[in-house]
């Protein structure tokens, strides 16, 4: 049936010419605006792409030349904890970038939308929305420099002062497991949250206020409204939170590499952090590229898996309609 | 912002009557609103009290209170020791180049992608995605490997160069879905008027998507300011490098007390505090626009 519409579809659709009518030579000529463009990619993007698979198969040090070791850098990822190490940790890196963050934004973007925005006025509103934004806009290592200060180890550490207040001794918050790890995900949900409110509250405008107002004279209460009207409505905006977040926490690398430096004892190691120090502190460059390769097809395979979801949610709404 | 502010507020005057009924739920919501917004804005205030204390104000009156009187020898220290100056400088330099070139590329890209209509410009776009979305990782030591044997290693221009073109992938495939639908009346009146298709593109797409065109600036230009793996492999020395990486490669240094320390996430903080103030309506317009692309 849906595949019947799109045929359908696309036989209505003009013919595949440019936009501006030919009058001398063919479109061929539009491959010259391509040219630098595509120089570009396949020098800066395309050749080392293809070079770092080669390297896997390699072993090297970065001088002379590359030595051919077919399979031994993927054989040896199975039997590396490290690596596996660095994968879970990617899981602890999507809980904090993607799960809490999406569940925190829906919320305050629903609140701030509803019941602040209604009920107290739209300044009040966009004041609070640019504040959770804040984080957003710091880079990554500075952000990572800022919430390092405030759990800097010892009795100055702000945080340690704050607790020997009520009595409780200095923690060395970053020297051990789990609080290293929990101090990395403090950091990725603080600069994460403002983005999902602020794409979740832009995409509220699309409800009609009245939908509300007529949920709740129906005796709907918040929660029921939260989850029938608005989760329903920004349903693509969660989407696109979602994969876009997932991607940003598999390549993780700034806070790691300012905070934790992967210690204590490689617990937080991330993939992207565990490749650089193979290819740069440990000069591992063939197993560094194992990894990035690994970190590579991982990325892509979440990409195209999201993507493809999203079009055949988006296509089953549509013959529904 | 304000436009969206006006669509909010639009809404709330037209319910006016529930403006004024507020009922003790509501204040319980918007307290709960609150409390998050000051404990997502406690980090930014800890670094700035700080920042202003000497060690002794420090230690003997925490890092919750107000400095008691204004010290800045924790940032003086730590600017003069990175040369913070030049580390704006650079941080500029590379930002402000690779978004021009971006834009540039991008728009000669999405031109021939999205008027043009070349063939396989599905598969065009899809290839300028993933180059946006791998992980640097995957370029970073053939990259490495290539500046340094064409001299290009601990230079501005290998960075401004790689950033160029990860930019431009995203611009390429933002620009061509925007170029794709542009008024096709338009592009036929400037042919019928004798325009080529150079001519076309500079006099008539050009200032048309104009607004497109400087929110992808801004937002190259912000991206690239913030970067840190690349920069940090390849801006060595102390001459060359942008704002955040001389900030991170200063932490746990012997000179870093705990309010110098402080005072380096400051300095960090306040240039892209600058462009949020400066950029703030273009930023939130842009951010909405690129999630629902």
């Amino acid at each position: 049936m849906s595949r019947d519409t799109r045929t359908g579809r696309r036989t209505v659709l003009p013919p595949e010419q440019p936009s501006i009518p030919q009058r001398t030579g063919g479109t061929g000529a539009y491959w010259l605006y391509l040219l630098p463009g595509f120089v570009l990619l396949l020098v800066i993007v395309i050749v080392p792409l293809v070079w770092n698979v080669y390297l896997t198969f390699t072993k090297w040090r970065g001088v002379r030349s590359p030595e051919f070791i077919g399979l031994e850098n993927w054989q040896k990822l199975f039997t590396d904890e490290a690596f596996w190490t660095s994968f879970t940790n990617s899981v602890w890196m999507i809980i904090a970038m993607v799960v809490v963050p999406t569940v925190i934004g829906l919320i305050v973007a629903a609140l701030l939308f509803d019941v602040v925005g209604r009920k107290f006025g739209g300044r009040v509103g966009s004041f609070l929305r640019a504040t959770y934004y804040l984080p957003q806009i710091l880079p990554i290592a500075v952000a990572g420099i800022v919430i390092g200060w405030i759990v800097r180890p010892g009795d100055d550490g702000a945080l340690n002062q704050i607790l020997n207040w009520f009595g409780i001794p200095a923690v060395d918050w970053l020297g051990q497991m789990p609080s290293a790890l929990i101090v990395l995900m403090v950091v990725m949900v603080w600069v994460q949250i403002g983005y999902p409110v602020v794409v979740f509250m832009a995409a509220l405008q699309r409800v009609d206020p009245e939908l509300y107002e007529a949920a709740e004279l129906d005796g709907a209460n918040w929660f029921q409204r939260f989850w029938a009207i608005t989760v329903s409505i920004i349903r693509p905006e969660i989407f696109v939170v979602t994969l876009t977040c997932t991607i940003a926490a598999l390549k993780v690398f700034g806070p790691v590499y300012i905070i934790t430096r992967g210690g204590p004892a490689g617990s937080t190691l991330v993939p992207a952090y565990y490749a650089y120090q193979e290819f740069f502190t440990k000069r591992n460059v063939g197993y560094g590229a194992t990894i990035a390769t690994v970190l590579t097809i991982v990325v892509v395979i979440v990409s195209v898996v999201f993507i493809r979801v999203q079009n055949s949610i988006e296509r089953k709404e549509r013959a529904g309609l | 912002m304000s436009a969206t502010t006006v669509i909010v507020s639009g809404k709330a005057a037209k319910g006016r009557g529930g403006m004024t009924r507020k009922r003790g739920i509501d204040w319980l919501m918007l307290a709960l609103v609150v409390v998050g917004a000051l404990l997502v804005i406690a980090p930014f205030y800890l670094v700035l009290v700080n920042s202003f204390k000497s060690p002794v104000d420090y230690a003997t009156s925490g890092p919750l209170a107000l400095p008691q009187e204004l010290d800045f020898s924790g940032i003086v220290k730590f600017w003069e020791r990175v040369n913070f100056p030049q580390k704006v400088w650079n941080s500029i330099l590379i930002s402000g180049v690779v978004a021009v070139l971006a834009v540039l590329i991008s728009m000669l890209n999405a031109f021939a992608i999205g008027i043009g209509r070349v063939r396989g410009r599905t598969w065009i776009v899809l290839l300028f995605l993933l180059a946006n979305l791998l992980p640097q990782e995957a370029l970073l030591y053939p990259l490495y490997y290539m500046f340094k044997s064409v001299g290009l290693y601990d230079n501005v221009w290998s960075v401004i160069i790689i950033f160029t073109v990860i930019q431009a992938a995203f611009g390429t495939y933002l620009l061509s879905s925007v170029y794709g639908t542009f008024p096709k009346e338009v592009l036929e009146a400037a042919s019928l008027d004798g325009a080529n298709r150079w001519q076309i593109l500079w006099r008539v797409i050009f200032p048309i998507s104009r607004p497109t065109l400087s929110v992808l600036l801004i937002f190259f230009f912000i991206w690239t300011w913030n970067e840190f793996l690349i920069p940090l492999t390849f801006l060595a020395s102390n001459a060359n490098q942008t704002v955040p990486v001389a900030i991170s490669v200063l932490q746990g240094d012997r000179l870093m007390d705990v309010t110098t320390t402080s005072a380096s996430a400051l300095l960090g903080i306040i240039p892209t505090l600058i462009f949020f103030l400066i950029f703030q309506r273009t930023l939130t317009r842009g951010i909405t626009a690129g999630a629902v692309k």
